[in-house]
């Protein structure tokens, strides 16, 4: 198999997105397989990377696997493409694929993320990449793999509920604010990596892949397009999402997650939109329509 | 075999073997034959060591009998003890067979009057009823209030013996073994105890007794047993050296 | 009342580890409403036999049937894994003799109760947590520990939550191994006690394992004596301890302290 070529420079003496040939393949052909077993976590030969377990291993190497010279690449970090680790990631695939990068939502063919999901909604074609640091939802409570296997396998998916009553019975609320358990596709629980509960409807019936990588523990998990994915839920304590008292203090939204950040010392603090692509979308056009920009001000 | 005996013991043998003392074999008595009618008090009699309890014990299949049939009424139809299964004999001994001993088997921490209720609540009796019955008969007994919500570990004797005796009288059975059941007892506690067997033989029941005391014995009984009738001789092969 | 009906039989169980034989051809059979108890020293092989008899561990030769609800006495060992795993789960439970083997030590009391409620298809929480808070009372302990850890709890309460979480579900056959081993002897009193209240109030079958005799005449309808991997005498609870026929026993009993 040919090395792809790229269309900018990129370092020399590495392989096309730094994986060889073969593991790329192997990793495709355990994509394959996720995606025909939507929410199954499939093992794969998970490689070092220039980055320590535990820092987006996974979702590094699923995009090595996928990107190709006319891919355009967004990675996000809690919503943001400025903050470290996304800038890191994203440097380093321009570095060894001379690929595109972006932070245009969507412009981008493969977005990777680490705890959240654009605001925007993905259409046909693109592919929303998840750091995932533990796959197993179960694994909180029961340690030994050989039992999670049997409860995945026969379907006996009492622990999940058992955490939301946890959550209930200690916090009054589900307390599993990021990584909520789903049911995918009907058949297996999985967790939609640490995303924010807010953020699970987005996975239900999306047109884009989905597609979840954790390098440390050596799995890969899918949601194929258009794939049922539903929030677990105790029959009397229904799915709630998240909610903000008021919008975002920069461009007003009141639909999208909003992140608190600590302005000064003296414990002020502004809400603002975690996505910030989306939050800066919007204030520019609220900006063209002649709006006033949104009480707060601009850090 | 007579039509109405609610206990029939025909060719009953009892020996005690010890394994660890030798194999030493202790016979106690042999061809054993006793029928006991409704009404009736029949009280063991001979000296000690002949095997008295040891029968009551076989009747109630504490002990374990080398040979022969014991037959009770139990629910309209006889049943040989002997032959019976673990879980009939568990049932008959909830029903049909009573038995009173010298001593309490003292069960930690549960009160006086939850021992006294306990069979019968196991016989689906409600909790009030039980109470009730569990109630009548340890005040009967002269056991003082204060006592039935103590467990009686700490009691003494007389008062133990009370709370077995209340246990054992609770509730109606058509046959009732009593070994010593007067025991540590004081006078007016011993007639009170000839009282509840005068009334449970005007009730129809059939009862097996051992009385050391002469007294007692003699106003309740209906007719003497002799247990040496029935002692069993000694093999001669396994006579100890 | 003891039912007709057999709930749990064991046919010639021979159970091996590697070369070891831990049980060599043990039979028995168990009612509903029954307490069997199996008593002997260690390495008598009467774990073993537990562990075999409540499908956690398969035997070398011989059978171990359970009246299955809806299919009626079956081998257990014969059933798929997910069915053996559901039998386990909906009409078994089990005591440890160590309550941290029996509980998860990082979930609140409360969430070790309804557990099995869940694992029986159970999904809303007012129901469940109700139960569970009647469970909490029902072996003694003050509801308002519910959300605790059992981590917080002392060795006995421990016990007790793992007892309330076996018997949650209302399962028709528990079996115990030393359900009071390792506690000291006034909560072992107590905690004898409460059993007894729960087995008779419940109508449980059970099969409790124990080196203690006291234990085995304050719980046990029944007796079992294994030395040696064999059964060397059954009968009434009563009689076993009192007539010993066997050797053995004699020499069991006698040294009952």
């Amino acid at each position: 198999m040919t090395a792809q070529t790229a269309t900018r420079p990129m370092l020399d003496g590495y392989n096309y997105a730094y994986l060889d040939e073969q593991t790329k393949r192997m990793i495709r052909r355990t994509m394959l397989k996720a995606i025909a077993i939507p929410g199954y976590q499939v093992p794969f030969g998970s490689r070092e990377m220039p980055i320590p377990y535990g820092w987006g291993t996974g979702g590094m190497q699923l995009t090595a696997s996928l990107i190709g010279d006319s891919d355009v690449f967004k990675c996000i970090d809690q919503g943001a493409d400025d903050t470290t680790n996304a800038v890191s990631i994203r440097a380093f695939f321009a570095k060894v694929a001379g690929v595109t990068t972006t932070e245009d939502t969507e412009a981008a063919t493969i977005i990777q993320s680490r705890h959240r999901k654009p605001e925007h909604p993905l259409r046909e074609g693109q592919i929303m990449v998840y750091q995932v640091p533990q796959p197993d939802p179960l694994r909180r409570f029961e340690a030994r793999e050989t039992e999670t296997r049997a409860m995945h396998a026969y379907s006996e998916y009492a622990l999940p509920y058992l955490g939301l009553y946890e959550g209930y019975a200690r916090l009054g609320r589900a307390s599993s604010a990021a990584g909520h358990p789903v049911l995918t596709n009907e058949r297996y629980v999985m967790t939609p990596s640490p995303i924010p509960s807010f953020d699970n409807p987005k996975l239900h019936n999306s047109p884009e892949l989905q597609l979840f990588g954790a390098g440390r523990e050596k799995r890969i998990y899918a949601v194929p397009p258009y794939t049922s994915v539903v929030s677990l839920h105790l029959e009397d304590k229904p799915f709630e999402t998240q909610r903000w008292g008021a919008g975002c203090e920069l461009c007003g939204s009141t639909d999208s997650y909003l992140d608190e950040v600590i302005i000064d010392d003296k414990g002020g603090r502004m809400f603002v939109c975690s996505d910030t692509h989306y939050c800066a979308i919007r204030r520019a056009e609220r900006e063209r329509a002649g709006v006033a920009p949104a009480e707060g001000q601009i850090p | 075999m007579s039509d109405n005996a609610s206990l029939r013991v025909t060719g009953l043998a009892k020996t005690f073997t010890l394994h660890n003392q030798d194999s030493a074999i202790i016979p106690v008595f042999e061809a054993l034959e006793l029928e006991v009618f409704p009404g009736e008090c029949v009280v063991l009699a001979g000296r000690s060591g002949a095997g008295k309890s040891t029968l009551m014990r076989s009747i109630y299949s504490n002990y374990r009998v080398s040979g022969g049939q014991l037959l009770v009424r139990h629910r309209g139809a006889m049943v040989d003890l002997v032959t019976a299964s673990p879980q009939q004999v568990i049932d008959v001994r909830r029903v049909t067979l009573g038995h009173v001993g010298q001593f309490l088997r003292v069960i930690p921490r549960v009160p006086a009057i939850e021992i006294v209720m306990e069979p019968l609540l196991a016989n689906g009796w409600s909790r009030s009823d039980a109470q009730r019955r569990a109630q009548e008969l340890l005040g009967r007994l002269n056991l003082p209030e204060r006592l039935w919500a103590l467990p009686p570990a700490t009691f003494s004797g007389g008062e133990q013996q009370r709370v077995n005796i209340a246990r054992g009288f609770a509730q109606h059975f058509p046959i009732l073994l009593l070994d010593e059941p007067t025991a540590s007892l004081d006078p007016a506690n011993r007639d009170i105890v000839v009282a509840l067997i005068h009334e449970a033989l005007a009730d129809g029941v059939a009862i097996v007794g051992i009385f050391h005391d002469v007294d007692v014995r003699e106003r309740v009984a209906t007719r003497d047993f002799v247990i040496s009738d029935f002692a069993a001789t000694v093999p001669e092969e396994s006579v100890s050296a | 009342m003891i039912g007709d009906k057999i709930l749990l039989e064991a046919r010639g169980v021979t159970v091996r580890y590697g070369k070891t034989v831990a049980c060599d051809g043990v039979s028995l059979d168990l009612r509903a409403g029954e307490v069997l108890g199996i008593v002997g020293e260690s390495g008598s092989g009467k774990t073993s036999l537990l562990t075999s008899l409540s499908g956690r561990l398969r035997p070398a030769s011989g059978e171990v049937l359970f009246d299955v609800r809806g299919q009626g006495l079956a081998d257990v060992y014969a059933l798929s894994e997910p069915d053996r795993r559901r039998v386990r789960r909906e009409e078994w439970g089990f005591v440890h003799q160590n309550p941290r083997d029996g509980l998860r030590l990082r979930i609140s009391a409360g969430g070790n109760i309804v557990e099995p409620l869940l694992m029986c298809g159970e999904r809303r929480y007012e129901p469940m947590r109700g139960t569970a808070i009647q469970w909490l009372e029902r072996v003694e302990l003050d509801p308002a520990r519910i959300d605790q850890r059992p981590s917080q709890f002392s060795g006995g309460m421990q016990q007790r939550v793992q007892i309330a979480r076996a018997l949650a579900h209302r399962p028709r056959l528990v079996f115990m191994d030393e359900p009071t081993g390792g506690l000291d002897v006034s909560v072992q009193a107590r905690l004898l006690d409460m059993l007894r209240g729960l087995v008779r109030e419940l109508d449980l079958a059970v099969m409790v394992v124990t080196h203690d005799l006291a234990v085995a005449r304050l719980l046990a309808d029944r007796l079992m004596v294994m030395k040696n991997g064999r059964v060397v005498e059954t009968g009434l609870t009563d009689q076993v301890l009192d007539d010993p026929q066997d050797a053995y026993t004699q020499l069991l009993v006698s040294a009952a302290m």
